[in-house]
C-alpha cells in the first residue's frame, strides 16, 4: 500500500461503491414513479463519476460500459427516453454490471465480455443507435479534459479526494511556464504588492516580518506600512490585524515565485500582486474568497495601489467605476504575447480553485471518517478489555470491604456507568444501515425473477435500521438463500395469480427493525403461503417424518428448515439444490439468531428472522465443571434442572437418558465429552442444562454448578489457536481468567454420550 | 525465517537464549514480543497434550505451548518460576513455556552450524541451526515448526 498510486485506486473503488449505492438509491426512485430531474441527475452523475474515475485508472471495460449507460441516462435526462418500467428494468440491470465490472476492474478479474454483450445490446435497442459515434468523442473529451488540465477542480465536485491530487499539480506545470512567458515577454522587473493580514494569519502563528524577510531576499524591496485602520489604543483589540503593507519589489523572478512566498498565508490575507510596470498591469487576486468577505477591503485595482499608496481604501471607495478595468486589462495583456488557449487557461485554475474553497468550507457536506475495520475492531478489543478490567476493579474493592458510599465506591459506580456508554458508543461505530445488504438483495430479485419469468417487486422497510458490520457480511447467504426461495417457490407464476384475482406482480417485502434489544428481519412474499398437505407428503416420502405423525400446522412449516427438504416439484436452477433452508437456519443460528415461519394459505409467507445487536457481547450462562469455568449461550439453553432418581434412566452400557415430560433426552457429561475429567456416573442431585438443538433435538448437559448469568465479551479462538470442537469461543472473567464459550450444538453433534465410571480407564484426552 | 536485512547490515542475529527441560535453546530476538511471568491457563478440549491452553494477554486469547513437552524433553517441575517468551511468527501469536531465560546473545551468522542430521531424535526438526558460546552448545529453535500447525487442529 506504500504506492500512492494504489491508495488513490483503493480510495477510488471506495468511492465506486458509494457512487453504486446512489446509483441504486436513483433508479429506486425512479421506479416509484420519481421522475425528478434531480433524480435523473443522481444516477446520471454516479455512471458518470465512475467512469470518469475508471477512465484515469485506463480501466477500458469500465470506461466502454458506463459510458454507454451514461449516454442513455443522458438520453433521459434530456427527456428523449422516457423511463418506463421496461427502460428502468434495464437501468438496474445497468447497475448490475456496472457492479460488476467496478470489482472486475478492483479484483483484476476480467469479466467476460458475454456479462457486458447482451446488456449493451439492449441498452443499444433502447436508445437506438443513432448517434452514438458522435455522442461518444463528445463524451469522451470532457473526461480527458478534465484529467489532462484542471482535472482535479473539474473531476472534484463528484469524487471529492481520488483522481484530485495528481492532476492538480499537472495543471500547476502547466500554468506556470506560461505565466512566467508571460512575464517575460512583457519584459517586467518586479510588482507591487498589496498585503493586508487578516487576524487570523497573526491566530494561526505567522509572523509578516518573515515574509517581508523573504521578500526582501529575491531583490529590491520598499515598504510601506498602512496604519489607517489602526484604532486609537483605548479601541485596540489585540487579537485583530489592523496594519497592511505596500510593498514594492524589483526582482527578476516571475510572479509565481513572488507568490509562493506567500504560500502559507494563503487565504489568511488579501494578498494583490501585480508587476510594477506602469502599461500592463495584471491584477491576479490570491484571494477572492477573503476578498469577497471581507467587503471594506475588496480587492484594490492596481493602478489604485500605486497612486494611492499608503491610504488605499478610501480611494477604493471612491473610485468604484475602475473595478472592471483590471479585468478588461489582463484579457488583453496576455493575448497579444501568447496564444489564445493559454490565456483562457491561465485564469481558470486559481479562480476554480478560490470557489472551490468557498463552496466547501463553509458547509461541509458529510463529517464522516473512513476507519480501517481492524481499528474498530481493535477499539472494541480494547473496550472488551476495560469492561473486564472494571469488573476485576469492583470486585477487588467489594471484597476490600469499603463501605458503599466510600469515595472509591461512587467512583468506581461512576466508572462504570462511563464504561457502559463507551462500550455502546464503539458498539454504535461498527453499526451500519443495512440498507447494503438490501440493495444486494434488490439485485437477487431482479435475477431471480427474470430467471423464473416471474414478475417481482421488492419492497424494503426499515433500511436505515443499524446492524452491527459483521452479522450483516453473515447475512447476505441467507437472505440471498430466502430471498430465492420467496421469488421461486413462494410466488406463484403471473398466470396462476391473475387466476387468484392478484396482481400480475409478485411482492416480496424485506423489513428490518429494532425490537427489544434484538433485531427483526422479515422477508415476506404475498404467494400462495406453504402448501402443508404437500409439505407433509414429500416430507414422508423423503422419510423425515414416519406416516402417521401428528403435526400441527407450525410442525409443518418448521419441516422446511430439515435437512434435506425441498418441496418445488421440479427442481429450478435456483434453489432446490436440497440444501436449503436448513442451511438458512444453521447459519442463522451460528448468528446468535432465531429464524421462524408463519404462512397463511393463499396470502404468503414470512420468515423472521431475530438477531442479536452485535457479535461481540454474549449474554451466557457461567457454569464450573471440574476446575474449570464454562460459559454456555443462553439462547441454546431451554430450561435447567435438577435431576432425581425418577428422571434419570439408564440406557446401554455406557449412556444415560433423562426424561423429561414424557420425551427422552440424552445425558451428556460436559465434564467427560470436553475430556476434562472421567464421566462422573453418579448424576442423582447433579444440575443439567436442557439444551434445544437447530433440529429440534435436545440434549442434556451435566455441569457441577451454575454460577451466574452474564453477558460476556466474545474473543475468537479461530485467530490465536485455531478452531477447538464444542468450542465457540472464549471470553475473560472478572478475574481475569480465560473462560470456553461452548458451542453447543457442535458438542452435542460430536458427543460421545458416555456417562458410566467403568469407561473411567479409557484415556478420553485425544 | 531470520530477517535477511538484518543479515546484510550486520551479518550477526541476536537471539534470546532460554533453558527448557534441561538443555539451551534460543529463538530470533525479533520475533519475541514479550516476556512474562507464568500464569494459570485454561486448558482446551481436545488439544494435543503439550498445548498448556490459554491465558489471557491484555484482552487477547493467547496459547500457551510447553516448549519441553513439544520437544520430547523432560517436561521440568511446573512451578511459578516458569517464564512464558511470547513469539510471534507470521501474525500468530503464542506463548512457549520455558524453565528461564538467559542471556541476549548476538551471533554472527558464520558461526552458525546446520545440526548433524539424526533422524532419531525429535528435537532435530525444531532445531534450524547450532551455535556455540562459551563453550556451551546453543540450539537456535525452528519456530515454525513449534507453532502446531493450524489444520491438524481444526480436525
Amino acid at each position: 500500500m506504500s504506492d500512492p498510486m494504489a491508495e488513490i485506486r483503493a480510495s477510488f473503488f471506495i468511492e465506486c461503491e458509494e457512487l453504486l449505492e446512489s446509483l441504486q438509491d436513483g433508479l429506486t426512485l425512479m421506479e416509484d414513479g420519481n421522475s425528478e430531474s434531480e433524480t435523473i441527475n443522481i444516477v446520471f452523475r454516479a455512471v458518470h463519476s465512475i467512469k470518469g474515475g475508471a477512465g484515469a485508472f485506463g480501466l477500458d471495460d469500465l470506461v466502454h460500459f458506463a459510458h454507454r449507460f451514461e449516454t442513455a441516462m443522458d438520453e433521459v435526462r434530456t427527456g428523449r427516453l422516457a423511463p418506463d418500467a421496461d427502460a428502468i428494468r434495464l437501468f438496474f440491470t445497468c447497475g448490475d454490471v456496472l457492479a460488476d465490472l467496478v470489482r472486475a476492474a478492483r479484483d483484476d478479474t476480467p469479466l467476460p465480455e458475454s456479462k457486458t454483450e447482451p446488456v449493451l445490446a439492449q441498452l443499444d435497442a433502447l436508445v437506438g443507435a443513432q448517434d452514438e459515434p458522435e455522442e461518444e468523442d463528445f463524451d469522451f473529451t470532457p473526461a480527458t479534459l478534465s484529467l489532462d488540465l484542471a482535472g482535479g477542480d473539474l473531476a472534484m465536485p463528484n469524487l471529492p479526494d481520488i483522481p484530485g491530487l495528481p492532476p492538480l499539480d499537472l495543471s500547476q506545470d502547466d500554468a506556470d511556464p506560461t505565466l512566467s512567458k508571460t512575464d517575460a515577454a512583457s519584459g517586467l522587473k518586479g510588482f507591487t504588492i498589496l498585503f493586508k493580514p487578516d487576524a487570523s494569519l497573526y491566530a494561526s502563528g505567522n509572523e509578516p516580518l518573515y515574509l517581508l524577510r523573504a521578500l526582501r531576499d529575491m531583490g529590491d524591496i520598499e515598504v510601506s506600512c498602512n496604519t489607517d485602520k489602526l484604532p486609537n489604543i483605548a479601541e485596540l483589540d489585540p487579537e485583530l490585524g489592523h496594519l497592511e503593507w505596500t510593498i514594492k519589489i524589483a526582482t527578476d523572478e516571475p510572479m509565481e515565485a513572488v507568490r509562493e512566498v506567500f504560500e502559507f498565508v494563503d487565504g489568511l490575507c488579501v494578498l494583490e500582486i501585480s508587476p510594477n510596470s506602469g502599461g500592463s498591469n495584471e491584477s491576479l487576486d490570491g484571494e477572492f474568497e477573503t476578498a469577497s468577505a471581507l467587503p471594506t477591503c475588496a480587492p484594490l485595482t492596481t493602478a489604485d495601489a500605486l497612486e494611492k499608496e499608503v491610504k488605499p481604501l478610501p480611494a477604493e471607495t471612491a473610485l468604484p467605476d475602475i473595478m472592471p478595468a483590471p479585468s478588461n486589462v489582463e484579457k488583453q495583456d496576455p493575448s497579444e504575447v501568447s496564444p489564445e488557449p493559454v490565456e483562457q487557461q491561465k485564469p481558470t485554475p486559481p479562480t476554480d480553485k478560490a470557489t472551490e474553497t468557498t463552496k466547501t468550507a463553509p458547509t461541509q457536506p458529510r463529517a464522516t471518517v473512513r476507519v480501517d475495520l481492524e481499528r474498530v475492531d481493535r477499539l472494541v478489543n480494547l473496550v472488551g478489555e476495560l469492561v473486564i478490567n472494571q469488573a476485576m476493579l469492583s470486585q477487588s474493592v467489594t471484597e476490600a470491604g469499603l463501605p458503599p458510599n466510600s469515595p472509591v465506591s461512587t467512583g468506581l459506580e461512576e466508572f462504570l456507568q462511563l464504561t457502559r456508554d463507551i462500550q455502546e458508543s464503539v458498539m454504535m461505530i461498527r453499526a451500519q444501515p443495512i440498507k447494503s445488504l438490501f440493495q444486494r438483495m434488490g439485485r437477487i430479485v431482479r435475477e431471480s425473477s427474470a430467471s423464473v419469468k416471474k414478475e417481482v417487486k421488492l419492497h424494503t422497510i426499515g433500511e436505515n435500521t443499524e446492524v452491527d458490520k459483521t452479522v450483516i457480511e453473515r447475512l447476505a447467504d441467507p437472505l440471498t438463500h430466502m430471498i430465492r426461495n420467496a421469488v421461486d417457490h413462494g410466488l406463484e407464476s403471473p398466470e396462476k395469480r391473475e387466476a387468484a384475482g392478484k396482481p400480475r406482480e409478485g411482492r416480496v417485502t424485506m423489513s428490518a427493525q429494532h425490537r427489544s434489544g434484538r433485531i427483526l428481519i422479515e422477508v415476506a412474499d404475498d404467494g400462495a403461503g406453504i402448501n402443508r398437505k404437500r409439505v407433509r407428503e414429500i416430507a414422508i416420502e423423503k422419510n423425515l417424518i414416519p406416516e402417521d405423525m401428528l403435526l400441527s400446522d407450525n410442525d409443518i412449516d418448521n419441516l422446511l428448515f430439515m435437512p434435506g427438504f425441498s418441496t418445488a416439484s421440479e427442481i429450478s436452477n435456483l434453489s432446490g439444490r436440497g440444501v436449503g433452508m436448513d442451511v438458512v437456519k444453521s447459519s442463522i443460528q451460528s448468528l446468535g439468531g432465531r429464524i421462524t415461519i408463519s404462512s397463511v394459505e393463499g396470502k404468503g409467507t414470512t420468515f423472521s428472522i431475530s438477531l442479536p445487536l452485535t457479535l461481540a457481547v454474549l449474554d451466557g450462562m457461567v457454569v464450573k465443571v471440574g476446575d474449570e469455568t464454562l460459559v454456555v449461550p443462553l439462547n441454546a439453553i431451554l430450561e435447567t434442572l435438577t435431576l432425581t432418581d425418577d428422571d434419570l434412566k439408564s440406557l446401554g452400557p455406557d449412556t444415560h437418558v433423562v426424561q423429561i415430560r414424557g420425551g427422552f433426552v440424552p445425558l451428556l457429561d460436559l465434564g467427560a465429552e470436553l475430556g476434562y475429567r472421567p464421566p462422573q456416573g453418579k448424576y442423582v442431585g447433579g444440575t443439567v442444562l436442557l439444551i434445544g438443538q437447530e433440529d429440534g433435538n435436545r440434549a442434556a448437559l451435566a455441569v457441577d454448578t451454575i454460577e451466574d448469568q452474564r453477558q460476556v465479551v466474545i474473543k475468537g479462538l479461530e485467530g490465536s489457536y485455531g478452531r477447538v470442537p464444542g468450542i465457540a469461543a472464549a471470553t475473560i472473567l472478572g478475574d481475569g481468567q480465560i473462560a470456553l464459550i461452548l458451542d453447543p450444538s457442535d458438542l452435542v453433534s460430536q458427543a460421545s454420550g458416555k456417562t458410566k465410571q467403568r469407561n473411567a480407564s479409557v484415556p478420553l484426552v485425544g | 525465517m531470520t530477517d535477511t536485512e538484518k543479515q546484510t547490515d550486520t551479518s550477526s542475529i541476536e537471539l534470546l537464549s532460554f533453558r527448557v527441560g534441561g538443555q539451551d535453546y534460543s529463538v530470533d530476538i525479533m520475533s519475541v514480543r514479550e516476556i512474562r511471568g507464568s500464569a494459570k491457563a485454561t486448558s482446551l478440549p481436545h488439544a494435543p497434550s503439550f498445548v498448556k491452553g490459554v491465558i489471557n494477554l491484555r484482552g487477547t486469547v493467547l496459547p500457551i505451548l510447553d516448549l519441553a513437552a513439544r520437544l520430547g524433553l523432560m517436561a521440568g517441575e511446573e512451578s511459578e518460576r516458569n517464564v512464558i517468551i511470547v513469539v510471534d511468527l507470521g501474525g500468530r501469536t503464542a506463548g512457549l513455556m520455558v524453565d528461564a531465560v538467559s542471556d541476549i546473545l548476538a551471533i554472527p551468522t558464520d558461526e552458525m552450524q546446520t545440526p548433524p542430521d539424526l533422524a532419531a531424535d525429535d528435537a532435530r526438526t525444531f532445531v534450524s541451526a547450532l551455535t556455540i558460546v562459551n563453550g556451551k552448545m546453543i540450539r537456535i529453535l525452528d519456530l515454525n515448526a513449534v507453532m502446531p500447525p493450524q489444520d491438524e487442529e481444526a480436525a
